[in-house]
């Protein structure tokens, strides 16, 4: 007896207990797509997470200046002192210190108030050099990016964010006007490129709002203080993400001798990543991804018992059937067969409902949810791979249980 | 007729010949018994107590026998079918079906045998009701490795012969008692097998469609088959060309007659 003709004796068999084998479907069915929602759920949210902070710049390493101290003895915390200054950032850029270092963008930051005929807005100022569009991986819409020429002269020029422009300007082109920031006059060269607002995350301030302006203008003529050439954080870019390290260990080394310090533990700056913010940030989520899976994946479980308990019944309710069929010449084997497809195509029926409830679920949920799901087609697959071997294995006892039925015994029984 | 069912055992060579004119071209045309069964015993054992349902039971059929194996409940009857349909194997002694020693076959080996040699007919005809009358019919085909087209065929042409030629899509539950047990009849006859073993075939159906299966294994006798009848009943035994007793697991006569002091 071909395996064809096997399938098409378990599919009659099934087909003939239809409400059963609808319910034991139903079993797998639901564990799948609970495993393909949950997995596509976290599998969303970490490619979510990914891309709001790839969106910050990829390979880049900030270094913060080191904590201040009061006169009354309060530590400030990093970033309060001014230890970092333009001639780090300098002296950073040198491709024969530090050679995995790809671009080096000094920033200073003020929230200040533009302003622009009658409207006003209040936003973020960033002061920084010509890398900055390079680092943060931004272009210009509208006119240009600063230049070096601008950066040399002081020059009051400003390049805004998309949405900047928009509520200053209200839709008319912003480039070759002016817009005072703390009462100086400068003017708009260039629009940003709209990069979409991240308003979920917290973490990041909204990269569409803020306006460029050159760093050394910023100190000068806008953020004034004290000490003119120290900046607020150094973005550093490595050539590539594997660079990274090496990256990190050039600019640690240099700004540690840059300020004459031996021990590292006195550094008073500190270095961060985005990619360990981005694997702090995946790791969290794969917890939840695998908590949920774990959760639909017993379910999963639970429907191969089900599985199995509905084809040991099976294997009782058609003893006599079995006892007929091995008077007929069918083989210990022959019957083991039978019932293991049975158990195989309730299980792969099940995985490709489920993952079609799963593929809809996806579809329709994020609507409802807010949370985005990622439906992978090989996680798919695999489900439904998985709903297959749950039915073979499931199907294993109770097919063996049918194979050693004796004839005699199965024919007698009423 | 007479010449074609021989009484005593060690028949003449013209038998053998008579033979072969109904099994054209059959390897039982070689083989002139159908069933050997010497000093047969079958011992089962629950727990400590053995109960021995036949004790030396000795036996021979020849093809184109029509027998009939007569005794009350608790005769052996039942083991003595078991073992004869190779559903069953004999505790000691040997059983030889077609020739060949089934006596201490592996359950598959005897579960090809039972599909090539075997056609049954049960009392509750066991026939699949969720399958129409046909492919109940073909069903010992496809253990058979029997191709599709070739099994529809051959289950249609059995049909037809047991008169049910109108009723094949019908399935179980829409037939009467007399028609179902005529699908077994016509299951048990697809595979041209050297013997059919019927057990108790009229058990289940009232005396019009009893007369009738009856009717169709006296024709099936007609055409030459090998039937062993297993009944309680002396009336349904008296059909058959020779009448074997069992009684306490051993064969209480051998009552050998031709046809023709039965008629």
């Amino acid at each position: 007896m071909s395996w064809l003709e096997t399938l098409r004796t378990g599919i009659n068999g099934i087909r003939s207990h239809r409400l059963r084998s609808g319910l034991t479907v139903l079993g797998i069915l639901i564990g799948i797509a609970a495993v393909i929602l949950t997995v596509g759920l976290g599998e969303g949210a970490q490619a979510q997470v990914g891309s709001e902070i790839t969106s910050l710049g990829t390979n880049l390493l900030t270094v913060s200046p080191g904590s201040s101290t009061s006169n009354s003895g309060i530590r400030g915390g990093f970033g309060t002192a001014s230890t970092l200054t333009m001639a780090d950032a300098t002296d950073l850029s040198s491709k024969t210190v530090a050679p995995d270092i790809k671009a080096v963008a000094p920033t200073t930051s003020s929230s200040e108030t533009l302003t622009a005929g009658s409207s006003n807005w209040s936003t973020t100022v960033v002061g920084s050099t010509t890398s900055w569009e390079t680092v943060r991986g931004r272009t210009v819409t509208q006119g240009r990016f600063l230049d070096n020429q601008d950066i040399t002269d002081h020059s009051a020029v400003v390049v805004l964010g998309s949405t900047t422009a928009s509520e200053l300007f209200s839709g008319s082109d912003p480039v070759g006007q002016t817009v005072d920031i703390a009462g100086v006059p400068m003017a708009v060269i260039g629009v940003l490129n709209t990069v979409g607002s991240s308003s979920t995350s917290s973490t990041a301030s909204d990269p569409d709002d803020q306006a460029v302006v050159p760093i050394t203008t910023a100190a000068e003529r806008i953020f004034g203080g004290t000490s003119r050439n120290s900046v607020s954080s150094i973005v550093i870019q490595a050539r590539s993400s594997s660079d990274l390290t090496a990256a990190y260990q050039e600019a640690d080394h240099l700004l540690l001798n840059l300020h004459g310090i031996t021990t590292a533990s006195d550094a008073d700056f500190s270095i961060t990543s985005s990619a360990s913010l981005l694997s702090t940030a995946t790791s969290v989520d794969k917890t939840l991804t695998i908590l949920l899976a774990g959760v639909a994946g017993i379910s999963l479980l639970v429907g191969g018992i089900g599985v199995m308990n509905i084809m040991l019944v099976s294997v009782t309710e058609r003893i006599r059937e079995i006892g007929l069929r091995k008077a007929l010449g069918a083989t210990p084997g022959l019957i083991r067969r039978q019932f293991l497809v049975e158990a195989s195509v309730l299980g792969l029926a099940g995985g490709a409902c489920g993952a079609l409830l799963g593929i809809i679920g996806a579809l329709f949920l994020p609507g409802a949810v807010g949370d985005p799901i990622t439906i992978s087609p090989p996680a798919t697959a695999l489900a439904i791979l998985v709903a297959l071997a749950i039915g073979v294995v499931f199907g294993v006892y109770p097919a063996s249980r049918a194979a050693h039925l004796a004839p005699i015994d199965a024919l007698r029984s009423e | 007729m007479s010449q074609r069912v021989t009484s005593s055992p060690g028949s003449s060579e013209r038998a053998v010949r008579t033979d072969e004119h109904f099994f054209p071209g059959s390897h039982l045309a070689e083989i002139q018994m159908v069933i050997e069964l010497e000093q047969v015993t079958k011992v089962y054992r629950t727990g400590a107590i053995a109960v021995a349902a036949l004790r030396g039971v000795s036996l021979s059929i020849k093809s184109g026998e029509y027998v009939a194996i007569i005794g009350p409940s608790g005769s052996g009857k039942s083991t003595l079918m078991h073992i004869l349909g190779c559903l069953d194997t004999p505790s000691s002694g040997t059983f030889r079906l077609a020739g060949e020693d089934v006596s201490s076959m592996s359950e598959a080996a005897l579960a090809t045998v039972r599909n090539r040699r075997i056609g049954f007919v049960f009392q509750q005809f066991n026939l699949l009701a969720s399958v129409s009358a046909w492919q109940n019919v073909e069903l010992p085909l496809t253990y058979a490795g029997v191709g599709r087209t070739e099994r529809k065929d051959r289950a249609m042409t059995a049909l037809a012969k047991v008169g049910l030629a109108g009723r094949v899509q019908h399935r179980p539950g829409e037939l009467s008692g007399g028609q179902q047990q005529r699908v077994a009849v016509a299951r048990a006859l697809v595979t041209e097998p050297d013997l059919i073993l019927a057990d108790e075939p009229t058990g289940n159906l009232d005396s019009v469609s009893a007369s009738d299966v009856l009717g169709l294994m006296d024709e099936l006798h007609q055409a030459g088959r090998t039937l062993v009848l297993i009944t309680h009943d002396i009336e349904v035994a008296s059909a058959a060309g020779r009448v074997v007793g069992i009684r306490d697991g051993l064969m209480t006569e051998n009552d050998n007659r031709d046809l023709e002091n039965v008629r």
